[in-house]
């Protein structure tokens, strides 16, 4: 799928036509994209592709040699699963490289419907064993697993040496600090959810109120955040709120904070992953390109067999990009094993 | 129809004492069907797989339905060593925490047709019925729902009048319906975090907690639970009004959530709603002053947010 000498592919977010033009110039091997629907965990106002869209995407991407990955990672609705098959037949349709897909039943059909079609096991069907990973790969024949942010390095090495399935890794962006698949807390508080809806504490159920103590931010009423005069503020994603816990006030679980795995880009080629996933669907075009360009000239750089250290200049590009301008190595990292 | 109840697996950490004896209760209870085994952290060695198999037979003597369950977050080999103990046994069944056993027990099951079928515990994401078609088809003889899946969904997944078959026959169907809600699992444990300690010398310090570290908004609101790894509500889940529903829904047994106070007392009331007539009105305010750790909610099992209540259930 187009990556050459061994290099990782660097797979990056489209949000719109736009971003998937800057993303392809910028040095994406590959793009993932949704449909305007409930079908991809990104299903935001604005944001994804119509039938137009995505044909004229899969055209730039492929004029260019590169690919295009179609991400379908929603659970099918029991009440009217029409529209998950459809987006399958339709990624078939427009000549989507692969489908990034969770669910079994999704699977299924498209094992059966598209033998020819490339299946991903998304990050949202929680796999973090290499059992977990055969089984999908015995039963739908799946060539490629992205991995939930969970695992350490040690056990990111441990799956890759027993498994044939490509394994692709999260390198930057907003992070889940839940399993990916696993994490009701969203429907818990709005009744919408990653799994069902496709979205976490979405915007409908934010609201901001300037009171006396500084300014609030609710997520179905539930105070997430209180931000003191002059202090940054965040989008009130419930897990990155400050709550009270023994007495304490605190982020109880997690900081804001993006993942930056440029530090161990080395390690992590060492072990043999095969993509690099760059998360923000639901970002800007210029984060996509420049967040993109950083990528490109790293993995360029730890390919080469030359001597790798991250750049200064990458770190600070990315800074700005980061949540609260803070990164973490997540599970890699001491704090987490 | 009898609604049966199951008491589910143990989600806290508690001392060894403390957990024998309420097993003990267990035994006596009107509960059909008890799911034992860790299924949140590994660290957690007061009860060892050998353990849960002793408490096993002791509960199967007593004449329970005995299940065990695999952990929901599978990471390490060491784990997996774990699972595959559990899934190669052939004196229980086992209920899959994950995609990981899915495979094991499918696997086993292909070999020996005859054994018990496994179950698909909460955490397999289940929300169609082709989806769990897709894994009746490799042995599994009960479904347990996502927590988060509205009744009316249940319906659609595996109705009453056509109930999805495979090799063990028509899939039965369980919904969780007690308890504090096990919302999400993450690898860093945030019980150990709020104690400013890493995870792997942790002093297992969720041993402090019977019924997990209380999160409150800054405003006071009880919200969450944090219990090691695992987030939970910090309201009981509680469908204790909802016998027509979820008859109607094709459910036939329900999951109840161990909690460290008065469980007994919950067993006997939800027996005495589904199963002997006592109107839900009489149970509900006996269960309002039992010593529990929250507050009721359902919204999960109406479509809403999990967090609130439906209005006649306060009449």
């Amino acid at each position: 799928m187009g990556e050459t000498n061994g290099a990782p592919q660097l797979v990056c977010p489209a949000g719109s036509l736009r971003a998937l033009q800057m993303a392809i110039d910028a040095g994406a091997d590959a793009v993932y994209l949704g449909l305007k629907d409930a079908t991809n965990a990104r299903n935001f106002a604005g944001l994804n592709f119509d039938d137009t869209q995505v044909r004229e995407g899969v055209r730039y991407a492929h004029a260019r040699g590169r690919a295009v990955l179609m991400a379908l990672n929603t659970y099918a609705d029991a009440r009217d699963p029409g529209p998950w098959l459809h987006a399958v037949d339709h990624a078939a349709d427009v000549g989507a490289d692969a489908l990034i897909v969770a669910d079994a039943a999704v699977l299924a059909y498209a094992r059966d419907r598209h033998p020819d079609l490339r299946l991903h096991l998304s990050v949202q069907a929680s796999a973090t064993t290499y059992e977990a990973i055969e089984f999908y790969r015995e039963r739908y024949g799946v060539q490629r697993a992205v991995l939930p942010r969970v695992l350490t390095l040690a056990q990111v090495q441990q799956l890759i040496r027993h498994t044939r399935v490509e394994i692709e890794v999260f390198g930057f962006g907003s992070l889940c600090v839940m399993v990916e698949g696993r994490c009701a807390l969203s429907s818990y508080v709005t009744g919408q959810s990653p799994n069902t809806a496709g979205v976490c504490s979405p915007p409908s159920a934010v609201r901001w109120e300037d009171t006396a103590a500084g300014v609030e931010a609710r997520l179905s009423g539930v105070l997430i955040d209180r931000y003191a005069p002059g202090e940054a503020r965040g989008y009130p994603t419930l897990c990155k709120g400050r709550f009270e816990v023994g007495g304490e006030r605190d982020y109880a679980i997690e900081e804001p904070a993006s993942l930056n795995t440029l530090a161990i880009l080395p390690q992590l080629l060492e072990a043999g992953i095969k993509a690099i996933k760059i998360e923000g669907r639901q970002r800007s075009p210029s984060y996509v390109a420049e967040v993109t360009r950083v990528w490109r000239a790293a993995i360029d750089q730890a390919a080469s067999g030359s001597r790798y250290s991250v750049q200064p200049a990458w770190t600070a590009q990315l800074s700005r990009w980061a949540e609260g301008q803070q990164h973490t190595l997540g599970a890699y990292d001491r704090p987490w094993r | 129809m009898t609604l049966e109840l199951t008491v589910g697996p143990l989600l806290y950490w508690w001392p060894r004492a403390a957990t024998v004896s309420f097993y003990a209760d267990v035994a006596e209870s009107p509960a059909s069907t008890v799911v034992l085994g860790e299924v949140v952290c590994s660290r957690r060695n007061e009860f060892r797989t050998e353990d849960w198999l002793d408490l096993a037979r002791d509960l199967a003597r007593a004449g329970k339905r005995v299940v065990l369950a695999t952990q929901a977050l599978v990471m390490s080999e060491s784990e997996l060593r774990t699972l595959r103990r559990l899934a190669e046994q052939d004196e229980f069944a086992v209920e899959a925490g994950d995609a990981s056993a899915v495979r094991l027990l499918a696997r086993h099951h292909a070999v020996h047709p005859a054994r018990q079928p496994f179950w698909l515990g909460p955490h397999v994401n289940i929300y169609s019925r082709a989806a769990l078609a897709e894994y009746a088809a490799l042995g599994a003889g009960r479904w347990i729902a996502p927590v988060e899946l509205a009744l009316d969904a249940v319906q659609c997944v595996n109705p009453p009048e056509a109930r999805v078959g495979g090799p063990a026959g028509e899939l039965t169907t369980e919904v969780f319906g007690f308890g504090r809600l096990p919302l999400a699992f993450s690898a860093r444990c945030f019980t150990a975090r709020h104690h400013r300690l890493a995870k792997d010398v942790c002093e297992f310090r969720c041993r402090d907690d019977a019924d997990g570290l209380l999160l409150s908004s800054a405003e006071g609101q009880p919200f969450l639970a944090l219990n090691g790894i695992q987030t939970q509500s910090a309201a009981l889940h509680c469908l204790l009004g909802q016998a027509h529903l979820l008859r109607e829904c094709g459910v036939s047994s329900v999951r109840l959530s161990p909690c460290s106070e008065d469980f007994g007392a919950v067993l006997r009331l939800f027996d005495a709603v589904y199963n002997r007539g006592v109107p839900a009105a009489d149970a509900r305010a006996e269960l309002a002053a039992l010593r529990l750790p929250g507050v009721p909610v359902d919204g999960f099992a109406h479509g809403r947010a999990g967090m609130t209540l439906r209005e006649e259930m306060l009449r």
